[in-house]
């Protein structure tokens, strides 16, 4: 298996992207900490990893609240005093034109979907490297790097992954700890369904493959880049996205 | 037995003669005392007394005698 007995910790993981990430884990053996902020729906998923076989806790905390997180691995050092992987999930969309845009919103939105990738990181690279190895997989996305409208929050958001990802595998190479970003494409989730009808169809059309890709075939690539598969790959940005064009 | 500890966590992360470590001893004013060194004692620290430093205590840390300071309010006695 792909990731025997490897501690793996996954941000927003009760649902979409998240979810397919921690049942892939756990089914190539990982010992999953499932982490969501609603303790219910995270111990569902536990118990749904456990029941199917798997090794799974929780790891509840708001990764967009510095003190949630830092109480969340303090727990999780009672549990466990090494991290394998961390992969960086957690993430919202709220799309609107510039005009729109409200402070709240591009707070929310960088809150949760990129200072939550660096109070994540800060703890766990700190773990990772007194055992010089490690692996953090940050979700970004095809609007960080391309860009779209009505998507300046958002992009903004997930182009900023793209810099911390790209930062922190030169600053944390040293410690054998790589940083590697995946650039998931449109994806079949509640996210991706709660566009308009007639612009997911758009979204559809633009996708080389003319399909929408599935969250398990972001897992796939999620555990090659948390397996010794991908042992010399570092502070790469990997699309998976059915060559959509945007 | 603490203080033993804190000094050779100091002397073994800066690469520095256990009598260099004195209260007085000031992050960045010794060219072995950087950031990356810092991170390093930072490690060594919670391994040897079994804590784990906030992220506010660590950029705190700016002295020996600073040190001894937070690390008591971990309940690590000198």
């Amino acid at each position: 298996m792909l990731l025997q007995n490897k501690v793996c910790i996954v941000t927003g993981a009760t649902r979409g992207i998240g979810l397919a990430i921690a049942r892939f884990f756990a089914a190539q053996g990982a010992w999953v900490f499932v982490n969501g902020r609603d303790s219910q729906r995270v111990n569902d998923v536990v118990a749904e990893l456990q029941s199917a076989g798997g090794r799974a806790d929780a790891f509840v905390c708001d990764v967009a609240d510095p003190n949630s997180v830092k109480l969340a691995y303090k727990e999780f050092l009672t549990k466990s005093k090494t991290i394998d992987v961390l992969v960086n999930n957690a993430g919202i969309l709220d799309d609107a034109l510039i005009g729109m845009v409200t402070p709240a919103q591009i707070e929310r939105t960088f809150s949760i979907n990129t200072y939550a990738v660096l109070y994540m990181s800060q703890y766990a690279a700190r773990i990772m490297a007194k055992a010089k190895s490690g692996s953090i997989i940050n979700l970004t996305s095809i609007i960080g790097t391309n860009g779209n409208s009505g998507q300046a929050v958002y992009g903004g958001s997930k182009a900023a992954v793209i810099g911390i990802t790209k930062s922190l595998a030169k600053e944390l190479a040293a410690s054998h700890i790589r940083v590697n970003a995946i650039a998931p494409g449109f994806i079949d989730t509640d996210m991706a369904r709660s566009i308009p009808p007639a612009v997911f169809d758009t979204r559809v059309a633009s996708v080389a493959m003319k399909r929408i890709g599935t969250p398990e075939e972001i897992a796939g690539v999620a555990a090659f880049l948390g397996s010794d598969l991908s042992a010399y790959v570092t502070g790469q940005i990997i699309g998976v996205d059915g060559g959509m064009l945007i | 037995m603490s203080q033993a500890t804190l000094i050779k966590c100091f002397a073994e992360s800066l690469g520095i003669p256990a009598e260099q470590v004195t209260d007085e001893l000031q992050y960045n004013t010794i060219p072995q005392w950087d950031s990356v060194a810092h991170m390093t004692l930072i490690a060594a620290l919670e391994d040897a007394f079994e804590i784990m430093l906030d992220t506010d205590d660590i950029i705190d840390m700016s002295s020996v005698a600073k040190a001894k300071e937070i690390l008591a309010r971990y309940e690590v006695s000198f």
